[in-house]
């Protein structure tokens, strides 16, 4: 399953930042992040639950780069 | 300006006149605490968020980021008691970052307006004749909607009443108007320009065309090219190994001094090793590349080509094989029946109805060719056991007869042998219960821009241009040698089709990239096979934006050549910035390694880089110059 959502992020690095921490959340096959159209989209594991997974990505993110926003 | 820019504004201006008025008092009567205070101020106000995001960073784990070095490098700064370099260094980074992020900020909102294409409402008309603005999302298929002069399309539909010219260049680059009226079928996206048109929604807002190329631009960036990956990979590299030489850069020589017997030196060195933290960051490349991949994407749109993703934008650039579709690619794909030629005892009559009816339920242009020609409308109700075989013709029951239309290979199967005509164009031959009853000669027209097109490519430096048709090897060849195309293979199947260019792409080296053009008709299997798959002619079909990488909205085969143009610009400008960055980079540590780097060459080598690139990234925009360079 492949979701898109819209994200704030300031900087291109902090997006590339934001992309490599999602990527090693649990239950997350693929992510990319755009700093351009300012979206991420997320591709889930087999039979991983979207919001518990989500909620650990808002958390890795912010771990990374405290000033961004993803709204789900 | 967003409202964090302008914080991030009076910020900067408030610490310049800070720092002006500082440095006009009279330090030396002051206390060396008393200094250090009056330039703590500014420099908290201007770099409280950095050295917040530094200290998060390095709780969190992430500590070679731009942040930490700019942190690092100022407190180092003001240890060194060098208060005012500290305060300016943090100064110049802050309007370095508020530069980086308005104009980056205006290129994509430029670039986003450019693609923005998306209708706010829809009209609906009430009972009583007033009109109600309604969200497209909520309009349901088959409702009458309402769209006036200078509106835009919101949903796919057909003319129920009213006459008008559109204006598709939004979606198309074509600036030409289209002409419609009643019971025409119209696309969204387009714009409204002389009379009020009523229109019978047939889709739903979501599946209709504007919404469609809409996701796919949008997703466009989600499909990274090489060259940013290598970037990322780079980055992540990249900072630790400065961090790591930085750090030797402020312990090493120093420790070398002392066993020499020497005296360390140590402020120097940590001065040094400062300075080449700050031209280090890596954020000229990390910003400019992905921005000009997408003012590339951005541009092409503009130009009604759509190109799904960086990646693709990156392969055109590498394009030395070109494959091309015949019907509707090269040639209009309108097809007229030229010549009637029935067997003796037939009448031209009864020999264009029995073809007409036998292909009354294809939508290949070849059928409806035949069924204008007859002029009238078959009657379904005396058609049954139609039997389409794919490649060779349709065989169908009409009242008690079998009449089989198609080519030569169909007549074979069937064990009539046929003349073959001494004439190119299509032949359609037909058989009634297995006698022969005369052939059809139909005739497809070449575009107008194909022949240029392909000397376009040529120039361009294609390597090769092949053409794949189901034609006879007559008429192919004919339109091969017309248009200058080198290779041709004819009479093939659609599967056919996919083993040609698995050939091709067998045959080809690595890092040469083959590109499959054709209308999305029949060819999706080859599109999607091919290293990158171009469906022209694509408005109002789905089939072919689904399966193609890239999407010429119009059918106009030069656009072959400028989206490959385009692609080479951006690639071209990728590369001029990353060598530029790296090489003045390169050279900024070196010389701040030697020590004949200051601060301010630091800050230019951080700062003065990553504006450059990024305006030069933003030429990726303007692609309207290639096309001039590629009209003939």
């Amino acid at each position: 399953m492949k979701k898109t959502y819209k994200i704030e992020v300031d900087c291109a690095n902090c997006a590339r930042k934001m992309e490599e921490a999602t990527k090693k959340v649990e239950g997350v096959a693929d992510a990319t992040v755009s700093f351009m159209t300012q979206k991420m989209s997320v591709e889930f594991e087999e039979g991983a639950e979207e919001k518990a997974v989500m909620d650990k990505v808002v958390k890795a993110c912010k771990k990374v780069e405290d000033d961004c926003e993803i709204y789900l | 300006m967003t409202r964090k820019q302008k914080k991030v504004l009076w910020r900067i201006i408030a610490v310049f006149l800070l720092l002006v008025i500082v440095s006009f008092l009279p330090t030396d009567r002051l206390s060396e605490s008393c200094i250090l205070v009056l330039y703590l101020i500014p420099y908290l106000i201007i770099g409280y968020d950095i050295l917040r995001k530094a200290v998060l960073g390095i709780l969190h784990g992430e500590v070679f980021d731009e942040n930490f070095l700019m942190a690092v490098a100022t407190v180092g700064a003001m240890l060194l008691r060098d208060y005012r370099e500290g305060v300016a260094v943090m100064l110049f980074y802050q309007i370095g970052e508020l530069f980086q992020s308005v104009a980056v900020g205006k290129s994509r909102r430029n670039i986003s307006a450019l693609m923005d294409i998306r209708p706010d409402y829809a009209n609906r008309e009430a009972q009583d004749g007033t009109l109600i603005q309604a969200d497209p999302e909520d309009v349901a298929v088959g409702s009458v909607i309402l769209v006036r002069p200078g509106e835009k399309v919101p949903i796919d539909g057909i003319v129920v009443e009213g006459n008008s010219t559109l204006n598709t260049s939004a979606l198309t680059g074509e600036s030409l108007p289209r002409e419609v009226t009643v019971g025409q079928e119209i696309i969204s996206g387009c714009v409204n320009l002389s009379g009020v048109l009523r229109i019978r929604t047939t889709k739903e807002f979501g599946e209709s065309t504007v919404s469609r190329i809409l996701d796919l631009v949008e997703n466009s960036s989600m499909k990274k090219a090489k060259a940013e990956n290598f970037i990322s990979k780079f980055a992540h590299y990249y900072t630790p190994a400065v961090c790591y030489s930085a750090l030797a850069l402020a312990v090493l020589p120093p420790v070398l001094n002392l066993v020499m017997g020497n005296s360390a030196d140590f402020s120097n060195w940590v001065v040094r090793a400062l300075t080449f933290l700050v031209i280090s960051c890596p954020c000229a490349l990390v910003i400019s590349i992905p921005l000009s991949f997408f003012g590339g994407i951005g541009g092409a749109s503009s130009q009604g080509i759509l190109v799904k993703g960086a990646n693709y934008l990156e392969a055109l650039a590498k394009t030395r094989y070109v494959v091309f579709d015949k019907t509707g690619t090269l040639t209009k794909g309108v097809f007229q029946v030229t010549k009637v030629c029935p067997e003796k005892g037939v009448s031209q009559e009864q020999l264009l109805k029995y073809a007409a009816y036998a292909e009354s339920f294809s939508n290949h242009p070849i059928s409806k060719s035949l069924r204008e020609a007859y002029g009238k409308e078959p009657d379904h109700t005396l058609i049954s056991d139609t039997k389409e075989i794919s490649g060779h013709g349709v065989i169908t029951k009409v009242q008690d007869v079998e009449v089989a239309a198609g080519n030569r290979r169909l007549m074979e199967q069937l064990g009539i042998t046929v003349d073959l005509p001494d004439i190119s164009g299509t032949v359609v031959y037909v058989a009634v219960d297995d006698s022969y009853m005369g052939y059809l000669l139909i005739a497809d027209v070449v575009k107008e821009q194909s022949e240029s097109a392909v000397k376009a490519l040529k120039k361009a430096g294609i390597r090769k241009t092949v053409m794949l048709t189901g034609d006879s090897k007559q008429v192919a060849e004919a339109v091969a040698k017309q248009l200058g195309v080198d290779e041709v293979r004819s009479e093939l199947m659609p599967e056919d089709k996919v083993i040609q260019v698995e050939l091709l792409l067998a045959r080809k080296q690595k890092n040469e990239v083959l590109v499959f053009v054709g209308d999305g008709i029949n060819d999706a299997p080859v599109l999607s096979r091919s290293d990158v798959g171009i469906a022209m002619g694509a408005l109002g079909s789905d089939a072919a934006i689904e399966a193609a990488d890239v999407v010429l909205m119009d059918d106009n085969p030069l656009k072959i050549a400028q989206a490959i143009g385009i692609s080479r610009k951006c690639l071209r400008i990728v590369y001029e910035n990353i060598v530029f960055a790296l090489g003045v980079k390169g050279i900024c540590l070196i010389l701040g390694a030697l020590g004949k780097a200051g601060m301010w060459l630091a800050i230019f080598a951080d700062v003065g880089v990553m504006v450059i690139a990024v305006l030069n990234a933003i030429r990726c925009l303007k692609v309207d110059n290639v096309q001039n360079r590629n009209d003939f």
